[in-house]
């Protein structure tokens, strides 16, 4: 395609004003988290910032607790992921069968809700529902014969609260993924299929599987990059508690630079975080803008 | 049961979804429309107990086992709404979201027409930006962000907040209207090009009006993303400018937390985004994926 050639000061006017907006408070600051990384950067000692050149990023990579959080922040991907891409693809299948169209559209309007929900009323709401006394859970529970369950208090519960709440709010979207993957199978194809075999698994495994792979890859890139952001949901449910049982990586980030008053040591975790969000973009992009 | 059926000759074609897996047929409509229902009430069923737990008095609020049947009042909004300052931070979040995305707009539109129109060097950086941007953690930003508006002596103030939401939204916008700029036929450019028309001319009076649509998607996303945003009003706040999500937050203390009160105000919160995103539910796969999944 011809594109058309203008000069460079039309460029510039069109283009300018965003660049140089996105290089002020992106850039900008980033610098800066650059620098206080590699000082001695205390809020309560600001006199003094000694140069310490790469010792903060020593010390958080020698730090147990930075990989206990990065730890725990995997094994919530890695419990979570599999269960949303499961229901995902079986709700896909679902909506996408002809017939019934009014629920159809119903329950694909319904997936909405979960994913448009305010990350802070997710977890908000994890607290109201999962309290121990007072939360419906256990209530329900309780109809099925089980005894209440301290959902919050203790450790282990609390981070089944947390992967709950993230299957409830991510599932849907996954699945809105996945089906437009789905209708991206030509019809014929799928209808030559089917008069080949009765089997779904075989024609989901040969024939709508290879379509469905630019979604899984998408979900697998987003949903790890959005783990290692989630933070909104837990802080508003647990804190991070109780102890540091659900303390993922952008809490433990967030406590140590606004609640320990080490700045320097929070902005050499956050730009190491930083880093590993550079590789998953990185590989998006590889993915899916090969032309750009 | 088997069924990897070879379809002979003389057989009758089946239709293309008939049978898959259950044998009856009487059956297998039944739970498909089983599951849907499920499906629906396990998306809508937290939003329900949201709404209703907002129309209790803390007593019912706080009944052990919770109670189903209530008789419904209207006083936790007016608590929260008049006594409690959330009125105000939704009003701050509505100023802030507004601004914010006007403002992304204003900077973006004519970004996005460059991306989609022009040749210059360094495009591709400014793509992997956007993409970065998608992915980054709030954390990684907000901590250089309070230490320098706090040196500045601006924390607090809804300037701030606008201005660092563009670091979301602008490339959700410029993204998005990228994409639909690409869509707008060349030949009306070129017409308009040969008639001696000025390139800002040619996007102000022809490519933008006929973008309406990705700039009002644009807008929705950007809009949805300010208003949900908790980490940076969290720290870059503290009164005269604290965002609702913020002020709801803010709710989570001590024993006998305010339930009712709680959730009225996440009812506040929440019933715009879900219009807005139910309006938008077409773009949202899109929107999310920067349009890898179309």
């Amino acid at each position: 395609m011809l594109k058309i050639r203008h000069p460079r000061l039309t460029c510039l006017a069109f283009i300018g004003p965003a660049v140089i907006s996105l290089l002020t408070i992106g850039i900008g600051p980033l610098a800066f988290a650059v620098y206080t990384s590699l000082h001695r950067y205390q809020l309560t000692n600001l006199r003094r910032t000694p140069f310490l050149g790469l010792e903060n990023y020593q010390t958080v990579l020698s730090d147990y607790v930075f990989w206990e959080a990065m730890g725990r922040t995997m094994k919530l991907l890695i419990i979570v992921l599999p269960i949303q891409i499961i229901i995902g693809i079986g709700i896909a299948l679902l909506l996408h069968k002809p017939g019934m169209s009014v629920l159809r559209t119903l329950t694909r309007l319904s997936l909405v809700i979960p994913m448009a929900t305010t990350y802070a009323v997710v977890g908000l709401l994890g607290q109201v529902t999962f309290n121990i006394k007072y939360g419906v859970v256990n209530q329900l529970i309780g109809f099925l014969g089980f005894a209440p369950v301290n959902w919050i208090g203790d450790p282990n519960n609390a981070f089944i609260a947390i992967c709950f709440w993230d299957i409830w709010q991510w599932t849907p979207f996954c699945s809105l993924v996945l089906l437009a993957g789905l209708t991206m199978v030509p019809v014929e194809v799928e209808e030559a299929a089917r008069l080949e075999t009765r089997n779904w698994w075989t024609v989901l495994r040969y024939v709508q599987f290879p379509f469905l792979i630019p979604g899984l890859t998408a979900i697998l890139i987003l949903r790890t990059a959005d783990t290692l952001k989630l933070f909104d949901m837990v802080f508003t449910m647990t804190r991070g508690g109780p102890g540091s049982a659900t303390e993922l990586i952008s809490l433990m980030i967030q406590r140590v630079g606004f609640r320990g008053f080490d700045q320097g040591l929070a902005s050499a975790q956050a730009i190491i975080l930083l880093a590993l969000t550079i590789i998953l973009s990185q590989l998006y992009i590889r993915f899916f803008y090969r032309e750009v | 049961m088997s069924n990897d059926t070879i379809i002979t000759p003389g057989e009758t074609r089946p239709s293309v979804h008939a049978t898959k897996g259950f044998s009856s047929k009487g059956y297998r409509p039944l739970a498909e429309v089983l599951l849907l229902l499920l499906i629906i009430v396990f998306c809508i069923f937290p939003f329900y107990w949201m709404v209703t737990t907002s129309l209790k008095t803390q007593l019912e609020a706080l009944a052990s086992p919770p109670s189903w049947i209530f008789e419904p009042t209207f006083a936790n909004y007016i608590q929260v709404l008049f006594k409690d300052n959330v009125g105000q931070s939704l009003v701050n979040s509505l100023i802030v979201a507004v601004c914010t995305t006007a403002l992304a707009l204003i900077l973006g539109t004519p970004a996005a027409y460059a991306l989609s129109r022009f040749e210059f060097r360094r495009k591709k950086d400014l793509w992997f930006w956007f993409i970065t941007n998608r992915m980054v953690s709030p954390i990684v930003l907000a901590l250089p962000f309070f230490l320098i508006v706090r040196k500045l002596g601006m924390l607090d103030s809804h300037i701030v907040l606008i201005l660092i939401y563009l670091t979301f939204n602008l490339p959700i916008v410029i993204w998005i209207c990228t994409d639909q700029f690409r869509s707008i036929p060349w030949d009306l450019d070129e017409a308009a090009v040969l008639d001696g028309a000025k390139p800002f001319r040619i996007f102000w009076k022809i490519c933008l009006p006929l973008a309406a649509p990705g700039i009002a998607v644009s807008a929705i996303f950007s809009f949805i993303f300010s208003w949900n945003e908790l980490m940076y009003a969290l720290v870059l706040t503290r009164k005269v400018a604290k965002t609702a999500p913020a002020m709801a937050v803010g709710f989570m203390e001590g024993y006998n937390l305010p339930y009712g009160k709680i959730m009225a105000t996440s009812t506040l919160i929440v019933i715009p985004v879900i219009v807005f995103a139910l309006i938008a539910s077409k773009h949202l796969v899109r929107g999310l994926t920067m349009g890898a999944v179309k």
